[in-house]
């Protein structure tokens, strides 16, 4: 019985049992419901969570037992060739298992039953040996019985589950309490995806970093200079190239997005009309809106060309249309809403009254900003482009697209050059072994990204919730 | 007392006189005013910059050169037993295919009275995509009763010939191209001019059909793309609007303000800001290595992206429910509701306008996003489309900015069009959706 | 406080510093302000008074022109600054509000040193020559306001931290360090409790040596301890205009008498 029917049948159990609860409620109360203590329905839903939950509880448990156990039990059929991965033939294993309960008659000779399978779609590695084979009939086996104990404990556990449920219905019984409980846990668990999601990063991220350490001295990572992955072995995975690419591009993007985006939030919120306002600023928030997909086609495609023919040749900077500067402006165009749309928010927060007070001084109005307004909304604007800052770190696509991948230490902007995502990309993308150096570099650089904009995101949200707080 | 001489030195000045120093003031000021200016058309210039680009590259993606010949399905060659039977019939190669169109083309050719002498059929044959013999049989495959018939067949034309009838390929550039020569550009021209080859409106083409080889672009279309992308936005949308829900209703309604909940609070915060390709590690660690899930897959792709939206929703649901006053839970309060009954019954329903806008714009966010998606196998040719859900969950498929992104990693300027294309397609799906998220903000917005 | 004792109390003059003529204010299409006439006089308190919403602080925002910070504000008629019509195109409200200082209702020093905040004025409007000159301006201002002692200390503390009361004054000194030929005050007191609001009168009895003061205040015995010259607003009318004592113990028009006695407010 698969797991979906089973899940089916418990559902239909359950739902049964909310039918039968609410009529026992209402039955007993000798169909006046005022009698209960809460809404029939509420008794129907104990029922149906006293039916579902352990039994699916059940399922989702065995579901992740019963693997280990028909694992353990196969794994002492198989002999061990000399340097063979007991992971990879546990998956040949797996596979055959799977083709046996798809083939209508099974030959029991195995170069037969290999062109069987392949014929059902299962395509094998390796010769189908004879006590892969035996694995396999052993598995299925197992695991059809196994499924089978599971199955009935399941219904048992249902319906177990719903008689015991209608059983304890009585009209003083607080069933809203218990459903609303049950919600509650519900409610709850929902909040801690979010933790889960944190810890999950954090754990995948730490764990494999360790594993690359165990590889690969830290120290080359943290100190070395040089980025030269070879995948035969004997790379050099030093840190720093990675690193300087994406700050120079990250200065670069916010040397274009951090006063482009501050002046417009002042003209905005200072100077503009309501019109005006209404329809600028929807217009320069579709530039955040944009996935960054296009920006990275729109730097490999025009911006790149643009700025090699008509800057870099010409002034002998270099012949690369990716470069430090084409994803650094490309990347300050997407993050100047970034920036505007935050200290608009913090510049309006900045009360009327201190402008008051410096007009009534007799300050014209850029006086007034210069030397009150923006003086004052300094720590928020500070936080806003920390947060853009953090942005510009992250940020994946375009780099991949416009800021190359040569790994180098360069001052001149029209290089091509490498920043720490494009590498996490380029190392686990691609068919690549899992447990080499090489791939597991990038969970460290992940790690480094990680921290990097952690740290900032934090600075900067704890910066604008001060400011806020000052103001309300 | 010093009162009497402090500012002595200032004569009283009329009002109407400015002098030097005000000028000054007045022109910092008008400067000043002029940067903002500058600033803000800066910002749009560059807006319109961006899209006039991706438009003036993709709209002809749109657009697809074909050459229109009459082909005569033979029958002694396509179904020698003449049983029809579709195994039988399957055993005729793309070979047999091709020598028919080719044989079709070199006759109608000749009946055209074209000059021919310049180029060899192989060349002739060199307009047309390798596609073209496929997709007859498919064609044959899929409706044998065609067979005998002569039927009117449209085949794509190479990148080439399509390229030179939009402007990318010159006579020029070809004379360098060992894909194609100025002879058969001369032909291709005598060809439209006669009436074989056309330029036309190619939309559905270019939506439904599958991604091609590298060598193909003409038949590149973004099928899949578009399927793996809806099946991981059903996926996110299916995932993230309960559990985020019910995250903001706990935090919001429920929890009690502790060390705990803050906790929660800061995190949620927290992980809006984490870059996405961060959570493609995430996936990759977690769905792929240690669960197991295949690569390549709309449902891990739904995944890593549900994971990436629910901060959006939930920060966007928790705005909602805090905007309805206090008054209505305490009104229901009042009458005797539980705390359970007086949010599901009165404050999600007035907050669901709001609920709804945070996650369409989340939806739009998790569409656009191919960071994650890089990382966890969806850049890998897909050419056969995933089955129906939810099988077809678990079966490989690429997603909309990836396809982008794949067609830009490849050599032939044909599929920057493409590429471009695609962005079109992907930023009209960012626009329907962000116009439903205005209007059902417009239409139920309420102020208290 | 010694050196604040030498205004010279029995100053009063009766040459016009300011004088309005048929003042009109509409807020779009809200007739806030109708055809007012009133001239004040140099070196002379002048107090408005009137039940909310009548119009005594429209009116005063019109001497300075801040109802220009307002979009939908609009000013008719008249209204001159020793004779010459601030409302002139030609006039820039800067250079207006540097002569007609303002201090409002809730104090609002800006978010900066003590010092700074009282050398703003001066720096913006460029009235010193050098640091020393600088320094000198703010010591007189902070004197003047009666702060001196209290601040002098802790010139480089944020303003932002002194005591309401002390941060109206600072909020003087400020206007002061300019100096302005009048001074408009709104409601300077109403944020602040008794014993900071009789600093601040006592403060403008002196100032009233050196500038033209017009203060809105909400409460008549205010109005009555520190000016000269009342004018009673009603709905958008001046009602009534004249010497304090006079409005207080022998009002002319009904509706001043009834509002002096409580009858409407």
């Amino acid at each position: 019985m698969s797991l979906g029917l089973l899940s089916l049948i418990v559902l239909g159990l359950a739902v049964l049992g909310f039918l039968a609860g609410r009529q026992r409620a209402l039955r007993l109360a000798q169909g006046d419901a005022r009698r209960l203590h809460s809404l029939p329905s509420y008794y129907g839903w104990q029922v149906f969570l006293f039916t579902a939950i352990p039994a699916l509880a059940l399922m989702l448990g065995w579901a992740f037992v019963q693997p280990m156990i028909v694992d353990a039990r196969v794994a002492s059929h198989l002999v061990l060739p000399e340097g063979g991965s007991l992971e990879l033939m546990m998956n040949d294993v797996r596979r055959v298992a799977e083709g046996l309960t798809l083939l209508p008659a099974p030959s029991d000779d195995l170069a037969t039953l290999k062109t069987q399978l392949s014929d059902a779609g299962v395509a094998l590695g390796a010769e189908l040996r004879p006590d892969v084979l035996t694995a396999a009939r052993e598995y299925h086996a197992e695991s059809t019985s196994l499924r089978n104990i599971l199955s009935g404990l399941v219904i048992l556990a249902a319906l177990v589950g719903l008689g015991v449920a209608l059983a304890r219905i009585n009209p003083a019984q607080r069933a809203r309490n218990l459903v609303e409980q049950f919600v509650l846990v519900l409610l709850i668990g929902c909040a801690l995806v979010a933790v889960a999601t944190t810890f999950g990063i954090i754990a995948s991220l730490v764990s494999e970093s360790l594993h690359f350490f165990q590889l690969y001295p830290a120290r080359d990572f943290l100190f070395s200079t040089e980025w030269n992955p070879k995948f035969g072995g004997g790379s050099s995975l030093g840190l720093w190239p990675l690193v300087w690419g994406t700050l120079y591009v990250s200065l670069i993007s916010l040397a274009v997005a951090a006063p482009l985006g501050l002046l417009a939030a002042i003209y905005l919120s200072e100077y503009a009309g309501p019109k005006t306002r209404a329809t600028v600023k929807p217009l320069l928030e579709i530039l955040a809106g944009i996935p960054s997909i296009v920006y990275g086609l729109f730097a490999l495609v025009t911006v790149g060309p643009l700025l090699r023919d008509y800057f870099a040749m010409p002034m002998g900077w270099g012949d690369s249309s990716s470069s430090v500067m084409t994803a650094g402006l490309v990347m300050g165009i997407m993050l100047i809403p970034y920036v505007s749309s935050l200290s608009d928010d913090i510049i309006n927060a900045v009360p009327q009254a201190m402008r008051d007070g410096s007009y009534g001084l007799g300050a014209n109005q850029s006086e007034t900003i210069k030397r009150v307004v923006l003086p004052a909304a300094l720590p928020g604007i500070v936080g806003a482009i920390l947060l853009a800052a953090s942005r510009a770190i992250g940020e994946t696509m375009i780099v991949v697209m416009g800021a190359g991948a040569a790994a180098k230490l360069s001052l001149n902007p029209f290089d091509a050059m490498t920043t720490v995502t494009v590498k996490i990309v380029s190392q686990l993308t691609g068919d690549t072994e899992f447990a080499s150096p090489e791939t597991l570099v990038a969970f460290a650089l992940g790690l480094t990204l990680f921290c990097f904009t952690l740290a900032l995101n934090v600075v900067a949200l704890v910066i604008v919730r001060k400011y806020r707080e000052q103001y309300e | 007392m010093t009162d009497a001489t402090l500012h002595s030195a200032q004569p009283s000045r009329s009002l109407l006189a400015s002098d030097a120093r005000t000028r000054r003031r007045k022109a910092a000021e008008k400067r000043f005013r002029a940067y903002g200016l500058i600033a803000i058309s800066l910002g749009l210039a560059a807006l319109v910059f961006l899209l006039a680009s991706v438009l003036g590259n993709g709209l002809g993606a749109f657009r697809q050169t074909f050459v229109e010949i009459p082909v005569t399905l033979d029958e002694a060659t396509l179904d020698k037993a003449g049983t029809r039977d579709p195994k039988a019939m399957a055993k005729v190669t793309t070979v047999g295919y091709g020598k028919l169109i080719a044989a079709a083309l070199e006759a109608e050719l000749a009946a055209k009275g074209l000059d021919t002498a310049a180029v060899d059929s192989k060349a002739i044959m060199g307009l047309m995509s390798k596609e073209a013999a496929a997709d007859l049989r498919n064609m044959v495959l899929a409706d044998p009763s065609l067979i005998g018939q002569t039927i009117t067949f449209d085949a794509a034309a190479t990148s080439r010939v399509d390229g030179f009838f939009k402007g990318r390929v010159t006579l020029e550039s070809a004379e360098r191209d060992s894909n194609i020569s100025p002879e058969q550009l001369h032909l291709a021209q005598a060809m439209k001019d006669a009436g074989l080859i056309e330029t036309k409106l190619n939309l559905w083409g270019f939506l439904s059909s599958p991604d091609a080889s590298e060598l193909r672009p003409e038949v590149a279309g973004l099928g899949v793309a578009i399927l793996g992308s809806a099946y991981m936005m059903l996926i996110v949308l299916c995932l993230s609007l309960p559990i985020g829900v019910a995250a903001s209703i706990y935090l919001e309604e429920m929890a009690p303000k502790n060390k705990w909940t803050d906790m929660i609070e800061v995190n949620i915060a927290n992980l809006a800001a984490v870059p996405s390709i961060v959570y493609g590690i995430l996936a990759l660690a977690l769905f792929i290595n240690f669960m197991g899930l295949p690569q390549s897959a709309p449902m891990v792709g739904g995944l890593v992206l549900t994971l990436m939206t629910l901060p959006t929703i939930i920060i966007a649901t928790r705005a909602a429910l805090k905007a309805v006053p206090p008054s209505i839970r305490d009104a229901a309060l009042g009458v005797g509701a539980s705390r359970m009954q007086s949010i599901f019954h009165h404050v999600l329903p007035l907050a669901m306008p709001g609920i709804l806008t945070g996650t369409i714009l989340g939806l739009a966010r998790a569409l656009g996003e191919s960071a994650p998606l890089l990382l966890i196998g969806m850049v890998a040719f897909v050419k056969d489309f995933p089955a129906a859900p939810p099988e077809g969950l678990m079966e490989p498929a690429t997603a909309l900015p990836v396809q982008v992104y794949q067609w830009t990693q490849r050599s032939d300027p044909a599929f920057v069009e493409r590429a471009s294309g695609a962005i079109i397609v992907l930023l009209v799906f960012l626009l329907v959706m962000n116009a439903v998220a205005i209007v059902l903000r417009r239409r139920f917005e309420r102020r208290w | 406080m010694n050196d604040m004792r030498i205004a010279e109390r029995a100053v009063t003059s009766e040459t016009s510093k300011m004088s309005a003529q048929g003042v009109q204010v509409y807020y779009g299409s809200n007739h806030a302000l109708k055809d007012v006439d009133v001239e004040i006089l140099d070196k002379t308190v002048t107090a408005f008074i009137g039940p909310s919403g009548c119009g005594k602080s429209t009116f005063l925002r019109c001497l300075n022109r801040m109802n220009d910070t307002v979009a939908s504000a609009r000013v008719l008629g008249t209204i001159l600054l020793e004779g010459e019509d601030i409302y002139d195109k030609r006039v820039d409200p800067v250079t207006l509000r540097a002569k007609v200082g303002m201090v409002f209702q809730k104090p609002n020093p800006f978010p900066k040193s003590i010092y700074e905040n009282v050398a703003y004025g001066p720096r913006i409007h460029g009235l010193t020559r050098n640091k020393a000159e600088l320094d000198e301006v703010v010591e007189q201002s902070l004197r003047k306001a009666a702060l001196w002692n209290e601040v002098k200390d802790r010139l480089d503390a944020p303003g932002t931290g002194l005591s309401g009361g002390q941060q109206q004054r600072l909020c003087i000194a400020r206007a002061i360090a300019t100096s302005p030929e009048v001074l408009l005050m709104d409601e300077p007191c109403s944020a602040l409790d008794p014993i900071a609001t009789a600093q601040v009168e006592e403060l403008i009895d002196e100032l009233r040596s050196q500038f033209s003061v017009v203060i809105v205040t909400h409460s008549m015995q205010q109005a009555a301890r520190v000016s000269q010259r009342t004018a009673f607003f009603h709905l958008g009318n001046l009602v009534e205009y004249g010497e304090t004592g006079q409005i207080f113990t022998n009002p002319r028009d009904p509706r001043t008498e009834s509002y002096i006695t409580g009858r409407i407010g």
